[in-house]
């Protein structure tokens, strides 16, 4: 990365949901203050476990939510606040990927009425060339022209993901949003996506932000990592200085669950078991989310939220005693 | 060692109206006493079939038609469903995938532990009560004495996975099948309960059968591994060998398909191409042999017998046939059968 152009920047993101009045009224703080950036031609990985808000973040960039606080700057335009009407150009420069291949296309319509939604939408394209240019996705996400004219169900998980990404693709994205897109496929076919994945970046300079939970994949495509824990940001570093040298105890732990595929490994017997479940993002306490789980936590863990701070270059994390735990 | 589980040349289809899906297609393989074995698999290999026809639990319009299952001698296929409930839930016990959908939502966990304990003995209402309390304490659930009283929805997924976990081994098993365990889990609850898994195996000394996809899952905690695809058996062999000598090019496809923790430079991961059979037509020959690299004329036609590597692995490819073309990494074996 030579010149570092921020193409997304997150600052102090918040998206939370309301439920029940008065009394009963629940804050449900899906994201609670994130900031990050994302430069042109990067993967950023975002990872966390079920209910961190990473898929929330995701959304909420492309707006299928409203943020409740904070600002999404995409190529240095504020478009958080826009409205659909201001929004409308920049849909067609963020696209999405979704996790369930099969939730995620119309079972009514033709592969080829799938793929040409946003040609249409966006008026790009017409007639004959339309048609060019969807069989000319196909084959760039390894489908055939001969697909273009069925429907869903007659493909396999993998396939429907590969659609999926034509998807994405028809309208020349700069950034697209991947959501877990390979978690619900077979490990021999993940491979194939993610290195489909990364060839289509090369080829179209693409800008991903990568949401996934499976550690050792994300690492494998991501250039940049961000952890996330309850709707927080605990670390963010490069994906090599994650897994060699990670800061924060969460991300320790995390880190060191993740089943190895080699009996001979050493690792386990330095593992970290984390005790207790993750707490509940519903009208959460002040302090760090993390505490209740964390082996160092310290009372003022329990009162004052710490900040991210930037403790190496380029590597943030967000603990109060960082540097006492690392030695630093 | 003598073998708690035989299963023998196990074939189960389901006749369903579009055809036959044939989902396991004559596997045999046996099960050491107190041994934890892996069953590895993608979707449709046939694994999770493997285990509800041991657990006699196979639906309409699936049935086994042919072949034995031989748990300490009897043989479970030939039972019918009055003789096998007794073995069901008692001697043998499961654990399902989805924690959210495999325990009822209507009652308590207390009620539903109460009602397995005393389903296979003689125990009373209070008796079953202090034994589910103690299951609960086994199982690492805090505060056993109110969590008793609480519905599944109170329960985290992972608390969920455990009390179910209980469940299953309330009547001390002789052998406990885990389907997927941890698939639904996030990976620092996977952590927990493949520990506690270890932990009670010990404890109440059964064997365990584990069903996974997940070849890190399987590393963690078995100490044999049967690799399936297309609904047979690949490749067999005790973990160490599995992992540091691959002999079925379907086990090393997926061993270079997951990314390892190689620093520096990316590499780029080694996909296998195509996708999985079509169980209802599935090819002739080896089902693995449309997506492999090394296919032969052979393997279209024939599927391989096991071929026995040596004292630990067995190997179904013909690669392993002393007429074989030599393929580096392959090991030839004299003779054509296991």
């Amino acid at each position: 990365m030579s010149e570092r152009i921020p193409l997304l920047e997150v600052k102090n993101l918040k998206k939370h949901f309301i439920s029940g009045i008065l009394k009963k009224r629940k804050v449900l703080t899906a994201v609670d203050g994130i900031s990050f950036v994302i430069y042109k031609g990067e993967t950023f990985g975002l990872v966390g476990e079920s209910g961190c808000g990473k898929t929330t973040i995701g959304r909420t960039i492309i707006r299928l939510y409203n943020p409740t606080e904070g600002e999404v700057f995409f190529d240095g335009d504020e478009i958080g606040q826009m409205s659909e009407r201001e929004l409308k150009p920049y849909r067609k420069r963020m696209q999405m990927i979704f996790q369930d291949p099969y939730a995620s296309l119309n079972g009514r319509m033709t592969v080829t009425d799938i793929i040409a939604e946003g040609i249409d939408t966006h008026h790009l394209l017409e007639g004959d060339e339309k048609q060019e240019r969807i069989y000319e996705l196909l084959e760039k996400v390894g489908l055939k022209r001969e697909h273009a004219s069925r429907y869903p169900h007659e493909f396999s998980g993998g396939q429907r993901q590969r659609i999926g990404i034509a998807r994405a693709l028809a309208v020349n994205p700069e950034l697209i949003i991947c959501d877990e897109p390979i978690s619900a496929l077979d490990v021999s076919i993940q491979a194939q996506v993610v290195n489909m994945l990364e060839d289509l970046q090369d080829e179209f300079g693409l800008t991903y932000l990568f949401i996934a939970h499976d550690l050792s994949m994300v690492r494998h495509i991501s250039d940049r990592i961000g952890v996330m824990y309850l709707g927080k940001m605990m670390e963010i570093t490069t994906a090599d200085e994650l897994y060699e040298n990670a800061l924060h105890p969460y991300t320790k732990s995390l880190l060191s669950a993740i089943p190895i595929p080699d009996p001979t490994s050493s690792i386990r017997d330095r593992r970290v078991i984390l005790k207790g479940d993750v707490g509940s993002p519903i009208n959460p306490k002040p302090g760090c989310r993390f505490a209740s789980r964390c082996r160092f936590a310290k009372p003022n863990c329990f009162t004052d939220t710490p900040e991210l701070r930037e403790i190496n270059e380029g590597h943030f994390a967000s603990c109060h005693y960082i540097e006492e735990i690392n030695g630093i | 060692m003598s073998k708690i589980l035989e299963v023998k040349n196990l074939r189960t289809t389901f006749f369903t109206h579009l055809g036959e899906v044939q989902a396991v297609r004559g596997i045999s393989f046996d099960l050491d006493e107190g041994g934890i074995l892996g069953i590895v698999g993608e979707s449709g290999s046939g694994k999770s079939v493997t285990s509800l026809s041991i657990m006699g639990l196979v639906d309409d319009p699936g049935r086994i038609v042919e072949g034995e299952i031989l748990f300490e001698g009897t043989d479970l296929t030939k039972l019918d469903q009055r003789e096998m409930t007794k073995f069901r839930g008692n001697e043998i016990s499961m654990i399902f995938q989805d924690p959210m959908t495999s325990i009822n939502p209507a009652f308590t966990v207390g009620n539903q532990l109460r009602e397995v304990i005393m389903a296979h003995s003689d125990l009373n209402k209070e008796q079953a009560h202090e034994r589910a309390l103690e299951l609960l304490r086994m199982v690492g659930i805090p505060d056993p004495e109110s969590r008793i009283k609480n519905y599944p929805y109170q329960f985290s997924g992972g608390m969920r996975q455990r009390a179910l976990i209980a469940m299953a081994i309330a009547n001390n098993p002789k052998l406990l099948i885990a389907d997927e365990p941890t698939t639904a889990l996030d990976v620092t609850i996977q952590a927990q309960i493949l520990e506690l898994m270890r932990d009670l195996k010990d404890k109440i000394q059964s064997s365990i059968i584990l069903i996974t996809h997940d070849l890190g899952v399987i590393s963690e905690i078995c100490d044999k591994v049967i690799v399936m695809y297309g609904g047979m058996i690949m490749e067999k062999a005790d973990i160490n060998s599995l992992f540091a000598n691959p002999q079925h090019p379907y086990t090393r496809g997926l061993l270079l398909s997951i990314p390892t923790n190689v620093t520096g430079k990316k590499k780029r991961l080694v996909p296998i191409e195509g996708s999985p059979p079509d169980l209802m037509d599935p090819p002739s020959g080896c089902p693995f042999s449309p997506r492999c690299p090394h296919a032969m004329e052979i393997c279209l036609k024939k599927a391989a017998p096991l071929f026995k590597i040596s004292e630990t692995q067995e190997a179904s490819c013909w690669l392993h046939h002393k007429d074989a073309p030599e393929v580096k990494g392959f090991v030839k074996v004299e003779g054509d059968l296991s």
